[in-house]
C-alpha cells in the first residue's frame, strides 16, 4: 500500500461521507428521520412561530390588495422599494440551489451529493417567495396574467421588448425547471420511503408520488439521461435568469443603473447571497437530526470556500462600478457614486462595503471556515448586507436624478417590513416542512457515495 | 396464477453485473435487473440501445425556440407593429431571451415526460413487487427478473441457469 502524497497538504480533509456507512445505514438513517422519528419540540416550536409569520403575511397580501400599494413607502420618484429588493434578493438565493444541484453535478463535484436535495428545496421555495413581489407590485395584482401572450378581446400583446415581460419568462421557466429537477430527484427517493414505510398510509402517500418506480436496469437508464440533461439545461438558465433581472435595471438611462457590467456583477452576488442561505440551513440542520457524518466538515469548508470566492466577484463588481463612474468623467454617473458615499444613505453604502468587502476577508482563515457558530453568524451577517446591497442599488439611483426639483426620500413603512418578514417565515414554513416530509439528503446519492468510498479504499 | 417469472436476488451489483451479460450471453432478451442505484455498465450488459430522452430533449428544445421567436414577431412584427423611432420591427437581439426561455422550458419538461413515459411509468402496480423482499430493490439488494415470455424461457432450465449465478435466492413471480 503506497503511502498517500502529502506535498501541498498540510491538513488532511475530512471524508465526503463517514467511513462507517453502508448503503442499508445510509438508507435508514435519511429515512428514519421522514418515517420513524416523532415530531420534537424545536420542531414544532419553530413551525408554531413561522406560521403566525405566514399568518401576517397573509394579512399584509390582504390589506394590501384591498387599499393598494400606497400602503407601502413608495411614491415618485422612488417607485421601486422594498418589492423590487426583496424580488432580486430571494431570486438570487435560489440560484446557489441551483448552483450546487446543476453545475457541481457537470463538473463531477461529488461531495455536493449530501447537500444537493435541501439546496434544491431551497431554491423551490426562494423562487416562490421571489415571485409574489413583482405580482404584488403590479397594483391590481389579479390581472397578472396579462403578462402572459395569449389572444384577447383588447387586441393587446405584451411589449416583448421590456425587460419586465423578459422577467416573467423567466422566472416561470426558471420555477418550472427548478420544481421538475427537484421532483425527479426525488422520484428514486420516494420510492424507497415507499419500500421502507412502516404504515399503510405512508406505503400509500409515498407511492403515488414515487408513481411506481422499481429501479429498473431501464428505468435507471433513462433516468441518469434526463437527469444529466436537465442539469445541461438548468446551467445556462440559472445565469440567464439573473441577468434578465439585472437587465431590468440596466435597460433603464438611470445614472446607477445603466451599466453593462450589471449581468455578471448582479449573478455573482445571486450565487454569493445564496451559499450564504445554503450555510445558514446546513449548520443547524445536520446538528438538530446528527447528519455530521453525511454532511462533514469537509462540505461546510467548501461551502464557505464558495462563499469567498463568489464575494470577491461581487467585490470585483463593487470596484468596477465605482471606477467606470469615475472613468467616465459623465457628471451624473460622477453624482450618483457621490451621493452613495455621502448622501442621507451613505450609512447603507458603508455598511455593504465594510460587510461584503472587509468582513468577508474572515473566510480566508480555516478556523473561521470550520467553526460553526461564527460560520453561522457570518452567512446571517452576509445575507442581510445583500439585502441591504439591493436595497442600496434601487434607492439611491432612483431618490436623486437628474434633477433636484424631482429629488425625494424613501422609508419602508410597517406594511413594506411585514412583507419582508413575512416572506422570510413563508421560506422556513415550507422548509420546515419539507424536512420533515421528504428526504433533506439524496438517498439513492448516499448509496452511491458509499460504494464509491469503498472503491476508493479498497484500490488504496 | 399465472408465472411473470423467475426472479434472482443478489448480494452487491458486480454479481448483478455479471448476471446480466450471462442473461443476455444465454439468449434472453426479455429481462430485466433492479438495482438500488446506477450502476454503471448496466445498460450495456442489458443490450438496452441509447436513451431516447437525448433527442426528444433537442427535438422539444427547438420547438420551444420556434415558438418562443415566431410568437413575438407574429406578435410584435406583424398583428399589433409598433415604430419606435424607427427601428426594425424583427428586433432578433432583443427576442432572444424569450426564444432561449422557451427553448429551456420545453427541452426541461420533455426530459421529465420523456424519463417518465420510456420507463413505462407511472405503473403504481407490477407483478414483482408480488415478491417478498422485493423492498430491499430501493435499500440494499440487487435482482435479475427472466420474463415467462422470453421465447427461451423454460421453468426449468431457466431456474437451474439463474441458480449457476450464484444468487441468495432464486423465487417465483406471480403475475
Amino acid at each position: 500500500m503506497p503511502e498517500r502524497p502529502t506535498t501541498g497538504q498540510l491538513v488532511p480533509r475530512p471524508p465526503v461521507i463517514a467511513p462507517d456507512y453502508t448503503p442499508g445505514s445510509v438508507t435508514d438513517a435519511i429515512s428514519e428521520i421522514v418515517l420513524k422519528k416523532p415530531h420534537t419540540v424545536p420542531w414544532l416550536a419553530a413551525f408554531a412561530v413561522t406560521s403566525l409569520v405566514v399568518l401576517g403575511f397573509l394579512a399584509g397580501i390582504g390589506v394590501l390588495l384591498f387599499v393598494g400599494v400606497g400602503i407601502w413607502g413608495i411614491n415618485i420618484p422612488v417607485a421601486w422599494g422594498f418589492a423590487i429588493t426583496n424580488f432580486v434578493w430571494w431570486i438570487g438565493i435560489g440560484h446557489a440551489g441551483t448552483l450546487i444541484s446543476a453545475i457541481l453535478l457537470l463538473l463531477h463535484q461529488e461531495w455536493r451529493n449530501s447537500i444537493n436535495r435541501f439546496a434544491e428545496a431551497m431554491t423551490v421555495f426562494a423562487v416562490t417567495c421571489a415571485a409574489l413581489f413583482p405580482l404584488l407590485h403590479l397594483g391590481r395584482a389579479w390581472l397578472f396574467y396579462w403578462l402572459i401572450p395569449y389572444p384577447n378581446l383588447m387586441s393587446l400583446w405584451p411589449q416583448f421588448r421590456s425587460p419586465l415581460v423578459l422577467d416573467v419568462f423567466a422566472i416561470s421557466t426558471y420555477f418550472t425547471i427548478s420544481l421538475l429537477f427537484w421532483y425527479l430527484g426525488l422520484i428514486p427517493d420516494f420510492a424507497t420511503l415507499r419500500d421502507q414505510a412502516t404504515s399503510r398510509f405512508q406505503r400509500i402517500f409515498y407511492g403515488i408520488f414515487a408513481m411506481g418506480w422499481r429501479g429498473a436496469g431501464r428505468h435507471w437508464h433513462h433516468y441518469q439521461m434526463g437527469y444529466l440533461l436537465l442539469a445541461g439545461l438548468a446551467t445556462p438558465l440559472v445565469v440567464s435568469v439573473h441577468s434578465v433581472v439585472s437587465i431590468d435595471f440596466a435597460y433603464a438611462l438611470l445614472p446607477g443603473w445603466h451599466s453593462s457590467i450589471f449581468p455578471p456583477y448582479f449573478v455573482a452576488g445571486a450565487i454569493y447571497s445564496g451559499f450564504a442561505m445554503v450555510i445558514t440551513l446546513t449548520i443547524p440542520l445536520r446538528k438538530f437530526y446528527g447528519l455530521d457524518g453525511l454532511v462533514t466538515d469537509r462540505h461546510i469548508d467548501n461551502m464557505a470556500k464558495l462563499l469567498l470566492a463568489t464575494g470577491l466577484v461581487v467585490d470585483y463588481g463593487y470596484l468596477m462600478e465605482m471606477f467606470t463612474a469615475w472613468y467616465s468623467a459623465e457628471r451624473y454617473e460622477m453624482f450618483t457614486l457621490y451621493n452613495r458615499m455621502t448622501g442621507p444613505y451613505a450609512a447603507v453604502f458603508w455598511l455593504v462595503l465594510a460587510i461584503n468587502i472587509g468582513v468577508l476577508q474572515l473566510l480566508w482563515i480555516r478556523r473561521v471556515r470550520r467553526h460553526l457558530l461564527s460560520l453561522f453568524v457570518l452567512s446571517l451577517v452576509i445575507q442581510s448586507a445583500m439585502w441591504l446591497e439591493r436595497y442600496m442599488i434601487i434607492i439611491t439611483a432612483l431618490h436623486r436624478d437628474f434633477l433636484p426639483r424631482s429629488w425625494g426620500m424613501f422609508a419602508g413603512t410597517f406594511w413594506d417590513w411585514l412583507l419582508v418578514i413575512g416572506s422570510i417565515g413563508l421560506f422556513f414554513w415550507l422548509f420546515l416542512l419539507f424536512v420533515r416530509y421528504i428526504p433533506m439528503i439524496s438517498i439513492f446519492e448516499g448509496r452511491e457515495m458509499v460504494h464509491k468510498a469503498a472503491r476508493e479504499a479498497g484500490v488504496r | 396464477m399465472s408465472l411473470h417469472g423467475l426472479i434472482a436476488e443478489f448480494e452487491n451489483s458486480e454479481e448483478l453485473l455479471h448476471a446480466a451479460r450471462s442473461a443476455r450471453a444465454e439468449g434472453y432478451r426479455r429481462f430485466e435487473a433492479y438495482c438500488p442505484e446506477p450502476v454503471e455498465g448496466l445498460a450495456e450488459a442489458m443490450g438496452l440501445k441509447d436513451s431516447g430522452v437525448a433527442f426528444a430533449v433537442l427535438f422539444a428544445a427547438l420547438i420551444g425556440a420556434a415558438i418562443g421567436y415566431m410568437l413575438q414577431y407574429y406578435a410584435l412584427g406583424l398583428d399589433y407593429p409598433i415604430n419606435t423611432g424607427g427601428r426594425p420591427l424583427n428586433s432578433w437581439p432583443i427576442f432572444i431571451v424569450i426564444t432561449f426561455e422557451l427553448a429551456i422550458l420545453f427541452g426541461g419538461i420533455a426530459a421529465f415526460l420523456a424519463v417518465l413515459i420510456l420507463s413505462g411509468l407511472p405503473r403504481p402496480y407490477h407483478p414483482v413487487f408480488n415478491v417478498p423482499g422485493f423492498e430491499r430493490v430501493s435499500r440494499d439488494r440487487f435482482f435479475l427478473v427472466i420474463e415467462s415470455a422470453d421465447e427461451r424461457f423454460d421453468e426449468e432450465r431457466t431456474r437451474r441457469f439463474l441458480l449457476s449465478l450464484g444468487p441468495r435466492e432464486v423465487s417465483e413471480v406471480a403475475d
